[in-house]
């Protein structure tokens, strides 16, 4: 398919993934090439490769408001969403979560005799709804901090205060996967048990991710095996990945407070641009709500399956609701949930930013965008 | 140099059409359709499937894109099929799909992508006549599949094109092999796409409406026997209809789900000489007069005449139509048009 002529393509699907910052490539390499050794491993090539983990447990654990022996190193935020819920919810436990989850909480929470919570129009959740699913039955309440599709941020307090008056032996699980980057996850988590993390949403590599836990939670391991992470994870530690993390998340701190303003300013300019260029476009979350990085529109008369394919050829990348197993797109459960018509959310796109975007994309999107709607509007 | 959209089924025939438009120097890209969410085995749309495509597109470097038309494909195919057995009609789901999805919605879309050509692995061709483009039986006539695509008109075929028409299966495997396609080796698709083996067709019916069971008389009414599910009785059915004694010489050859009856007979009984139909395509304008006609997809043709009410007259008396499926006309090599049997 021939593409717009671009230097690099315009970038807006940071939400499901960002480039590898180079400072995490310098601090992860040496354990891909000379300290090779494995960590669980009683020699000095294991230790050197041990004390890299240590190092970045201490990192994490600081950074996101957990002691070094709460983090629980995974292969990112599928894996810490399962574990998080199976380990902790026995097969007659209840487990809570609003609709508009990600898949990794909403099956698994559907697996445990799963109760729903409903969300209104804005994506905020039902609290008077969640207090009627809250009782003695329930283990674990999950309730995400920013929705990975309409970039929604989620109040936890509220949520933690009806748990501790009606379902006090509760657990509060967050998926925090988005919220990282947006949210002092110190501040914003300090209510919850356990919070899940994956490293390639903020410039370490896919692979990689972390579970929080409090040290009063007792989780039962699902993988089974060496008894790495103190039991609560087997499996042969991905040094180079939890060197990246550690660093990846150094660097973060570092930049999150001036990122949060200028890419919240960026997505302003994005979402204002392009309702007043296209008719029949509008945001599903206002900008007080939303994440800085996180820009939901919708667009009547359009498919955006179809739309994707158009802005593709521009050369910009970008991304509906989620994918299924096959790469098609599924009409969005987070949009259906918010009470939304499904004529109206085929029309939906995400866009979403990071710390590699860059002003110019904003430019080109904004000036690209509205051609593409009108081409698909314009012939039937 | 077109911009050309090829469907690709993850199946060995749309591979080879891919490969032979970028072989022409068109700009290709490739499409599969996710279409049924439910269990399936391999079909048009299943996830192995859509690698296979997906595959054979990288191996090609071409775009390959999966477009979902899940609902539209119940709304239009599956809720259709099970409205249509619940009716006593045998449908042909291939032939609503290929009217309502590939023709339909995705050639609709792939218009408004700015695309000039939509190219499918269909073994059947296009060819231009006096009167404008017709469609053509396959070369290879084990394979041709006109019969599924009699609802194509001139104008339709003015944006489509079967690559693979010209050739046999065995050329379309070779050529394949050749390129070291992921798919040259893969087994032709069978049956209906969204109906596994394991569970059937009674099971996937019995899922989605209720089944009855019904009276089995004889043509003077007196009744010979009972059947499970009247819904799933097609005409000129004989096996299952549990009659005993002489059952293999005995056919359906009536069926009334309201009344719950099935009416069974010999062989002789189920010949008719004329077929009534409904809800005609031509090609461009209807059709009087000779023509042969085909009744099922790998069946042959036979001689008849289309009357002035647009039904179907045989020259030699033939077995009953069973209501529901489709009737093609052909002349010569040439679809003139098609209609579905009431």
């Amino acid at each position: 398919m021939e593409t717009a002529k671009l230097d690099r393509p315009v970038y807006l699907d940071c939400a499901a993934s960002t480039p590898v910052k180079p400072v995490v490539i310098d601090a992860m390499m040496p354990y891909l090439t000379e300290h090779f050794g494995n960590p669980s491993g009683a020699h000095r090539m294991a230790r050197s490769s041990r004390a890299a983990i240590d190092d970045a447990r201490e990192i994490c654990a600081a950074l996101l408001g957990f002691g070094p022996h709460e983090i629980v190193f995974t292969s990112g935020g599928t894996e810490s969403d399962n574990l998080a819920i199976h380990g902790v919810c026995s097969t007659t436990g209840v487990a809570v979560c609003p609709e508009t989850e990600h898949h990794a909480v909403l099956h698994p929470v559907e697996s445990h005799n799963g109760r729903l919570i409903k969300v209104a129009s804005d994506g905020d959740v039902d609290l008077e709804h969640l207090k009627t699913l809250l009782d003695g039955d329930v283990s674990v309440l999950s309730v995400m901090l920013v929705n990975n599709e309409s970039g929604r941020i989620i109040d936890l307090e509220p949520i933690a205060e009806l748990r501790d008056r009606y379902a006090p032996q509760a657990l509060l699980h967050t998926d925090a996967v988005q919220a990282i980057n947006w949210l002092d996850i110190v501040d914003v988590g300090r209510r919850a048990d356990m919070m899940s993390f994956s490293g390639h949403k903020f410039g370490a590599p896919k692979g990689i991710g972390v579970l929080a836990v409090r040290n009063q939670v007792a989780l039962v391991p699902q993988l089974l095996g060496g008894g790495q992470e103190a039991e609560r994870r087997s499996g042969t530690h991905n040094t180079a990945g939890i060197v990246a993390l550690g660093a990846a998340l150094q660097s973060l701190e570092k930049s999150r407070k001036s990122e949060i303003d200028r890419l919240g300013t960026l997505n302003e300019r994005l979402a204002c641009g392009l309702v007043a260029a296209i008719p029949g476009c509008f945001t599903t979350i206002p900008q007080s709500k939303r994440a800085a990085g996180i820009l939901q529109i919708v667009i009547e008369g359009i498919e955006s399956e179809a739309l994707l394919v158009l802005l593709e050829r521009e050369g910009i990348m970008a991304s509906a609701a989620a994918s299924c197993a096959s790469g098609a797109m599924d009409p969005s459960h987070v949009l259906a949930a918010m009470g939304m018509d499904r004529t109206l959310a085929a029309g939906s796109l995400r866009l979403s930013l990071g710390w590699c975007t860059e002003d110019w994309e904003i430019e080109h999107a904004v000036e690209v965008v509205p051609g593409c709607v009108e081409q698909l509007r314009g012939k039937s | 140099m077109s911009r050309v959209l090829v469907a690709m089924s993850g199946g060995v025939d749309s591979a080879v059409s891919a490969a032979l438009m970028k072989e022409q120097g068109h700009d290709v890209t490739g499409v599969t359709l996710k279409l049924w969410g439910g269990p399936q085995d391999q079909g048009c749309c299943s996830v192995s499937d859509v690698d296979d495509a997906r595959r054979v597109a990288q191996q090609l470097e071409i775009d390959h894109f999966v477009f979902n038309y899940g609902e539209e494909f119940d709304q239009h195919v599956v809720g259709p099929y099970v409205k249509a057995h619940a009716a006593g009609l045998t449908p042909n789901p291939c032939i609503e799909c290929n009217r309502h999805i590939k023709f339909d919605a995705l050639v609709s879309r792939a218009k408004k992508l700015g695309f000039d050509v939509v190219a499918t692995g269909h073994h059947a061709r296009i060819i231009k006549t006096d009167k404008g483009l017709r469609l053509a039986r396959g070369l290879d006539e084990s394979k041709d599949q006109s019969y599924v695509l009699y609802m194509l008109t001139a104008q339709d075929l003015s944006m489509l094109e079967f690559p693979v028409g010209e050739m046999t299966k065995s050329e379309v495997r070779a050529l394949a092999r050749r390129q070291g396609l992921r798919s040259a080796t893969k087994p032709d698709s069978q049956d209906v796409c969204f109906i596994t083996a394991s569970e059937g067709r009674a099971r996937f019916l019995s899922d989605r409406l209720d089944l009855h069971t019904a009276d089995i008389v004889d043509l003077e009414g007196n009744e010979i026997g009972t059947i499970d599910a009247v819904e799933l009785v097609t005409i000129g059915q004989r096996r299952g209809l549990n009659l005993g004694g002489n059952s293999d010489r005995t056919y359906a050859v009536q069926v009334d789900v309201p009344s719950r009856r099935v009416v069974a007979g010999s062989a002789q009984d189920l010949l008719s000489e004329d077929v009534q139909l409904t809800d005609h395509v031509w090609v461009d304008e209807p059709h009087i007069g000779p023509v042969q006609v085909q009744i099922s997809a790998h069946g042959n043709q036979a001689s008849a005449c289309l009357t002035s009410d647009g039904n179907v007259h045989w020259v030699d008396a033939r077995r009953k139509v069973a209501p529901g499926q489709a009737v093609v006309f052909y002349c010569d090599d040439l679809v003139i048009g098609g209609a579905t049997a009431t």
